[in-house]
């Protein structure tokens, strides 16, 4: 089966210490909480909607418990307790608060049995909806049908959500298997989740749950027309992931980008607010069933895809484990990478075909995303055509899961209507025209396809071990993924973590992880 | 021979106005899309339009037409600012910081505002560079700071002066409703406020700035897509020089 002659020992070993590292950042999480892991289980329990001068109301409850200096036990508790006092609702009683007529961590405390009895029969609630949604969808992909692997994944990014759904439906009709919509940038360091429908974005879409049902209705239209289940992905990162993933779980999305390290080292967020954050929002997106896209590709715009490339494989490795913890199946894992070395490179295309077929032999079940050249876009939008399509066969060779569309016009401007057919139709030439190429064909032994494979897993086998050695926090502060450095106590959102106190409970964790599955 | 005062594109003779153009017509595919587009191309100027190609794109259609376009420029008549400088190699640039300013100087640079996308001022800064262009990390002589994206213009400026930053490089990428505009104002604004505008070289890049909108928002200069480090390094030598501000 192995084209690569990979060294098993090789793949252990890195996998040994990826475990290591997660194992040892896990301790680190599982003591503490965040103001958006606290905000999430807030809308799992049913909390939604704004005050008056517009703040999402599980931020008004969230603060309310923060500034009183109860955020250390968890929402959980303090919700129970306001409802076994008053006999409100989850929404009345933020409402109320939000009114200021409450003040949920002055009021009389109630036994602790009776509060995790009261939250555990609304979580479960929270829970089978989600469960619905997941049943949901496998009934839609078993009646309808759904795309062959790689799924082409495109995005739309108009910055208003009808617009949006009216280029999703187009690019659903030319052969799309997933839309997804690209956020407005800027989203990711907002510290709430905007509310309802909205048409103002630059460069992409605000993610609000609104938005979410919107589209996907949307597309559950378009599925029944083309008779293709078509999936939906938005962006489960930046300060509020675990929001973002609780509110996708409600609206039955089905992809999200969830990567563990990506806020940390683009986005300038505070690593142990986005460690802490990431295990929820895993958590939950694990449950409902949605495909996870790793951010690997990302280390590959700010460093070289060639000298880099042993980095991408290590941070497949470590957020895998992740993952695993968070308990999503390897089916759900969409580890990430990319085609971007440099097109003036000898061989590059080889050396391409080695780093997606390794990735693909180390990581079996997972349904890859490989994502297309950027860096090396020009605006030669005709270069930039054979560009995607070098892409598009190394895919299909190496059976990559999810296939992120390469547009000719990209690094000119966000895709237009025709842009996303040109890389459709792309895509879909090749992908028919090569379908079994990789079936028939072998890599010379020690041949430079072989070779290149198995320096790139050596080299992260090493960097893993030397990471488990010295920890993920040193290892970020130090620049070893995409060369950018970040010290633990620095970025945005370290203020929203709070270390749990022995009262603290989140009753999903458990309904989740604990066997809630079937 | 060609009249370099009634210039027109080239296909393969000359003077022929061939122009290749693809667009989208949100109508349904058919005969009247077509024509609908033929006509266009008409508008514009083409004569003889001809749709090469037109595809059902479900309630829209893609064309990819060709035509001879009617209009002519005088080139000999054409202007276009630019920056006005001598571009020097890596090592000339080193060589010229040791010859006339003889101490390091500071660039501070950013993706500002709500721009996550440092792609261009990676290129210009970091140590790799792009293409084989070394980035300003490596050059002698210079002390480069990359702040990264989604840096706040107060904070962009806030550094500056408390690097004492001889320039300021400022990347956008996004400029989707030319959200750029209103950020590359604020920070002229800031710098102006601060008291400290004349004191360093504003400069700001990306793939829809031209020269003379840096200038037009008083921005020093501006630099658009095949800038390499070199480029934005002669620059502020040679202005620094200029502006004596050795």
């Amino acid at each position: 089966m192995s084209k690569l002659n990979l060294d098993q020992n090789l793949i252990n070993s890195s996998r040994k210490a990826a475990k290591k590292i997660a194992d040892d950042v896990q301790e680190f999480i599982d003591e503490h909480t965040t103001t958006s892991t606290e905000r999430a289980i807030a809308r799992l329990l049913g909390i939604d909607g704004v005050d008056e001068i517009g703040k999402p109301l599980p931020n008004v409850l969230i603060d309310n418990i923060k500034e009183g200096g109860g955020l250390e036990r968890g929402i959980a508790y303090w919700l129970g307790n306001a409802i076994v006092q008053t006999g409100d609702s989850p929404q009345e009683i933020a409402e109320k608060v939000a009114r200021g007529e409450l003040d949920i961590i002055r009021l009389p405390a109630a036994k602790e049995e009776k509060i995790q009895a009261t939250i555990f029969e609304l979580a479960q609630e929270g829970v089978e909806r989600i469960k619905a949604n997941r049943k949901k969808r496998e009934e839609l992909i078993s009646t309808l049908g759904e795309g062959n692997k790689p799924y082409l994944y495109v995005i739309v990014a108009t910055g208003n959500i009808y617009e949006d759904i009216e280029q999703a439906k187009s690019a659903a009709r030319q052969g799309a298997d997933i839309i997804a919509v690209i956020r407005t940038t800027g989203q990711s360091l907002l510290d709430y989740v905007p509310y309802g429908a909205t048409t103002e974005g630059f460069g992409g879409t605000y993610a609000t749950q609104e938005n979410f049902r919107l589209m996907r209705r949307a597309l559950d239209e378009v599925a029944e027309e083309v008779g293709r289940y078509i999936r939906l992905c938005n962006y489960c990162s930046g300060l509020c992931m675990p929001e973002i993933a609780a509110m996708g779980a409600l609206e039955r999305l089905d992809v999200m980008l969830n990567d563990a390290l990506y806020g940390i080292l683009f986005r300038d967020i505070n690593m142990q607010r986005t460690l802490i954050d990431q295990y929820f929002s895993r958590v939950v997106n694990g449950f409902a069933g949605i495909i996870i896209n790793t951010g690997e590709d990302n280390y590959l715009t700010t460093d070289d895809a060639v000298e880099a490339a042993h980095t991408v494989l290590a941070s497949q490795f470590i957020n895998e484990q992740f993952a695993l913890k968070a308990g999503i199946p390897e089916e759900q894992m969409g580890l990430g990478h990319a085609f971007e070395m440099d097109p003036d490179l000898e061989n590059g295309f080889l050396y391409e075909l080695a780093q997606a077929q390794m990735a693909r032999e180390i990581f079996p079940k997972a349904p890859l995303k490989y994502m297309p050249p950027t860096k090396y876009m020009t605006g030669n939008i005709f270069k930039g055509h054979i560009q995607n399509a070098l892409f598009n066969l190394v895919s299909i060779m190496t059976g990559q899961g999810i296939q992120l569309l390469g547009m000719l016009t990209e690094a000119i401007h966000t895709p237009h209507l025709q842009d996303r057919y040109l890389a459709i139709e792309n895509a879909k030439y090749i992908f028919n025209n090569a379908k079994d190429l990789g079936n028939e064909i072998s890599f010379k032994e020690g041949g430079i396809i072989q070779t290149r494979a198995q320096k790139v897993l050596k080299d992260a086998e090493k960097l893993l071990n030397q990471i488990a050695e010295m920890g993920l926090f040193a290892t970020i502060e130090q620049g070893k993924f995409g060369g950018v450095k970040r010290q633990r106590t620095g970025g945005k959102g370290l203020d929203g973590v709070a270390k749990k106190d022995s009262g603290y409970f989140n009753p999903f964790i458990q309904l989740m992880m604990g066997g809630g599955r079937q | 021979m060609i009249d370099l005062t009634r210039v027109k594109p080239y296909g393969d003779t000359l003077n022929d106005g061939m122009v290749q153009l693809s667009f989208t017509l949100p109508v349904p595919y058919g005969d009247e899309a077509k024509e609908a587009a033929r006509q266009l191309a008409m508008k514009m100027g083409l004569e003889e339009p001809s749709v090469v190609y037109a595809k059902d794109l479900v309630g829209f259609t893609y064309f990819i037409l060709y035509g001879r376009l009617i209009h002519t420029v005088d080139y000999t008549k054409i202007e276009v600012p630019k920056v006005d400088v001598d571009v020097m190699s890596k090592e000339e640039v080193e060589e010229f910081i040791k010859d006339n300013i003889k101490r390091d100087i500071v660039v501070v640079g950013a993706c500002t505002g709500t721009d996550a996308h440092t792609v261009g001022i990676d290129a210009i800064m970091n140590m790799k560079g792009y293409a084989g262009h070394f980035g300003l990390e490596r050059y002698e002589g210079i002390e480069a700071y990359n702040l990264g994206s989604q840096v706040p213009n107060e904070d962009l400026v806030a550094k500056a002066i408390e690097l004492n930053a001889d320039a300021i490089l400022v990347s956008q990428v996004v400029t989707q409703k030319d959200v750029h505009i209103p950020n590359l104002t604020q920070l002229v604004e800031l710098l102006e406020a601060e008291g400290i505008r004349d004191r360093v070289i504003l400069i700001c890049g990306g793939p829809r700035i031209s020269h003379e909108l840096a200038k037009e928002l008083g921005y020093d200069a501006g630099f658009g897509p095949g800038t390499f480090a070199e480029h934005v390094a002669s620059f502020i030598v040679t202005e620094m020089v200029k502006r004596n501000m050795v």
